[in-house]
């Protein structure tokens, strides 16, 4: 990404020098309408006084600050509690659904779909309104049903694809069936899935912020308190400005760890038994 | 079993109001998806950027978040809409990015030989475009299409907290009736079900039809 890498796609050659002129001239006209739209809106922003002190000031106050970062601390604290309950969650329904036992495997099976099929919003809102329960408790529940049960998939999907001679191997030294898979496969496939892992992880924290429409007291809460007062005014739009990057911040850098695994699997050789069945040729040749 | 059939038209005023979302965001997913799928393989770099940019600002941003900013925020700007068209914006803008993935995917899936093999019998880069990547393309990305627009369908939830008028937000009016709660969820659960088999269903079809053979 650093130079234009020349390399050839099925759309086009690699180009040679009057395509990369004209190519260039495309890269100046895009760049200038980009820059117009972004000078547009600054324009936008200036004229409908969104820069005034103000509605900037209340930022530097010590309550404000307090009420945002408690805001952002009861985000991360929902995020944490649904991460770890859908991770364990995941665990069980993805064992049930590994499981020997026919009805274990349906049951599974059934809540494992179901929940995936559902709106998570609608979880929660059945879990706040009918069942009557707080907010955060409320929240984590929905969250970890849905992530759960996603993450079963996740979890069922890397156990698969470990190759089928590690099982073999395992069950030829005499190793039970509970063996066989805590040391043997679920390692492997905790490996082979950490990135989708993670990335599901950012769905769950992207996820956190519907507690605002369940009036939990997360971030997203915090900021309308501010945007509705209105001493300050209604500092809407800074409000925004200042939550959205703190939000997108957080989820890009959960999503830059799950990049930063896959990248880090690729160059691993532990992973390899389980890296060929992934690309898509798995147990056709177990063991080559 | 009294609550679907006493308040028929509300769950159906809801139910149509889910599908207008879906329908119409979909539409607008897919087209912004394609345009910046498009930015994302062009060859001009300044192109690439804003392909990337867009994909991964948006990707990382909850969609709670998306909704609170454009609903309650473009209006500051004096741009005053139906709520309905802002969930429409909302929702295509931030599946686009997805769409925008999955297609860009797809091209990278067609072998370098096809376009080689249609420059070198003369095809101009439209006829190559249209005659070989992109239904080799379209093929192989059927199916995560398919999810991605399901969810979608499960993300219009979200509009109907927003006071737009879409399934979820039955539970409201039917709770304030004083109608039970469990059965009113229950029948809401059975019209996503409903939607979210039926986009599924009918990329089923569609797989059967034009998808890869394996």
């Amino acid at each position: 990404m650093t130079r234009s890498t020349p390399h050839a796609t099925a759309l086009y050659d690699i180009p040679g020098p009057a395509t990369r002129k004209r190519h260039f001239l495309y890269g100046v006209a895009a760049t200038a309408v980009i820059a117009g739209v972004i000078a547009w809106v600054i324009h936008l922003l200036f004229d409908t006084d969104q820069f005034t002190s103000q509605k900037w000031t209340p930022f530097t106050y010590k309550g404000i600050q307090e009420l945002l970062l408690r805001g952002l601390g009861n985000t991360l604290k929902a995020f944490a509690y649904a991460a770890v309950l859908s991770l364990v969650l995941g665990a069980v329904l993805a064992v049930g659904r590994l499981s020997d036992h026919r009805p274990v495997r349906w049951i599974s099976t059934v809540l494992v779909e179901f929940f995936r099929a559902m709106p998570v919003l609608v979880m929660i809102f059945f879990v706040f309104v009918a069942l009557r329960v707080q907010p955060l408790p409320a929240l984590v529940t929905g969250l970890t049903l849905y992530n759960g049960s996603v993450l079963a998939e996740v979890f069922r999907t890397g156990v698969n694809s470990v190759e089928r001679g590690q099982r073999e191997a395992a069950y030829a030294l005499g190793m039970r069936k509970t063996q066989v898979t805590v040391h043997v496969l679920a390692p492997q496939a905790v490996r082979a899935m950490l990135p989708t892992i993670i990335s599901q992880l950012v769905v769950a924290l992207k996820d956190t912020s519907l507690g605002y429409l369940i009036t939990y007291e997360e971030f997203l809460h915090a900021g309308k308190l501010i945007a509705s007062n209105l001493d300050y005014d209604l500092p809407f739009i800074p409000v925004v400005m200042v939550i959205s990057p703190i939000y997108i911040g957080m989820c890009m850098l959960l999503s830059w760890c799950a990049t930063w695994a896959s990248r880090r699997q690729r160059r691993n050789p532990k992973t390899e038994a389980t890296g060929a069945s992934t690309a898509g040729q798995g147990a056709v040749l177990p063991g080559a | 079993m009294d609550v679907l059939t006493d308040n028929f038209s509300l769950y159906g005023r809801g139910f149509l109001g889910t599908v207008e979302l879906t329908v119409y965001a979909s539409l607008l997913a897919m087209a912004l998806g394609f345009v910046m799928a498009s930015f994302r393989v062009a060859p001009v770099r300044a192109l690439r950027v804003i392909g990337t940019v867009w994909v991964t600002v948006l990707r990382n941003t909850p969609l709670t978040l998306l909704f609170f900013a454009v609903l309650l925020g473009l209006p500051r700007f004096g741009l005053v809409l139906p709520f309905q068209l802002f969930a429409v914006l909302a929702l295509g803008c931030y599946t686009s990015a997805f769409i925008c993935e999955v297609l860009r995917s797809g091209i990278n899936t067609v072998p370098t030989g096809q376009g080689e093999a249609a420059r070198s019998l003369g095809m101009s880069f439209g006829q190559t475009l249209s005659n070989i990547v992109l239904p080799q393309a379209f093929r192989s990305v059927i199916p995560p299409v398919g999810s991605t627009l399901i969810a979608l369908a499960k993300n219009s939830a979200i509009a109907g907290a927003f006071s737009v008028t879409e399934l979820l937000g039955t539970y409201k009016t039917l709770n304030e009736l004083g109608y039970s709660i469990i059965w009113s969820f229950v029948w809401i659960a059975v019209g996503y079900l409903i939607i979210t088999l039926a986009i599924s269903a009918l990329f089923h079809v569609m797989e059967k039809r034009w998808g890869v053979a394996r």
